[in-house]
């Protein structure tokens, strides 16, 4: 039997890597990929409680974080396209279109 | 066993999502997060979910990543990225990522010890379907019509504009 602390700190360390990339790259892409990351610590962790409650909602609604986490990324990627189309890079160091 | 395999695997995903962080070519960094995901799948079907974990398999490490390795080739970038200009941002974000990996570790260790290791039913095609078209069947048609409309943004999006 895996201890449910295990798989919460698993998942911690999961997200935390997830935030630190997200917040240290500089281009779009992988920016997406860390929020990927991070969506599937969650899921970890959701799966965790699930066994934790024994029952089955947890795994209902990774099911549902895996589907709108695709939907996301066919939406985000298409931005990414279409700025790079437009701006001819992905840096966000580059994309200061609004001067904040 | 499954404690060896469960550390293992996770093991596997840490180790890989580190390469997240220390990679700066994106083709790696995609390919460090296929392999993450693949673990997470495993340690999903040691989590008796194993209908989770086909899906983890199939649409994140197989789809979602194809569509990340696919816009990575088509943008196609020569030169590779400049390097950083400004370093303290990245300082920062490490000592936060840090403060609040401790925090939640407080806060879940305190929780975590609540419950007594249990045994959940298993997540198979059967239970969940069945449970996916009963209880909890608003939110999985409301998720179609996510799918559709994800689905028109993209190709709107995506499409070039022809000059009138």
């Amino acid at each position: 039997m895996i201890p449910i602390n295990l798989i919460f700190i698993f998942g911690l360390v999961l997200f935390s890597i997830g935030l630190i990339a997200f917040f240290v790259k500089r281009d779009l892409i992988t920016m997406f990929m860390a929020v990927e990351l991070m969506l599937n610590a969650a899921n970890l962790i959701f799966i965790g409680f699930a066994q934790a409650f024994a029952s089955l909602e947890g795994q209902i609604i990774v099911f549902f974080v895996i589907t709108v986490a695709a939907a996301e990324a066919a939406i985000g990627l298409a931005i990414v396209m279409l700025i790079f189309r437009q701006k001819k890079t992905v840096k966000t160091e580059d994309l200061n279109l609004m001067k904040g | 066993m499954g404690l060896i395999l469960f550390i293992l695997f996770g093991s596997i995903a840490i180790i890989f999502s580190l390469g997240l962080i220390f990679f700066k070519n994106q083709i790696y960094n995609a390919l460090c997060l296929i392999v993450t995901l693949s673990a997470l799948g495993g340690i999903f079907a040691l989590l008796n979910a194993p209908f989770i974990a086909v899906v983890q398999i199939i649409i994140y490490a197989g789809a979602i990543m194809v569509l990340f390795v696919f816009v990575i080739m088509t943008i196609n970038l020569k030169k590779g990225l400049p390097p950083e200009r400004k370093k303290w941002p990245a300082r920062l974000a490490i000592i936060i990522g840090i403060i609040l990996f401790l925090e939640l570790l407080l806060a879940i260790l305190r929780v975590g010890g609540l419950f007594p290791p249990s045994a959940s039913p298993a997540g198979t095609p059967a239970n969940l379907g069945e449970l996916l078209f009963s209880t909890f069947i608003y939110p999985f048609e409301i998720t179609s019509v996510l799918i559709v409309a994800a689905l028109v943004g993209a190709i709107v999006l995506g499409k070039k504009r022809n000059q009138e």
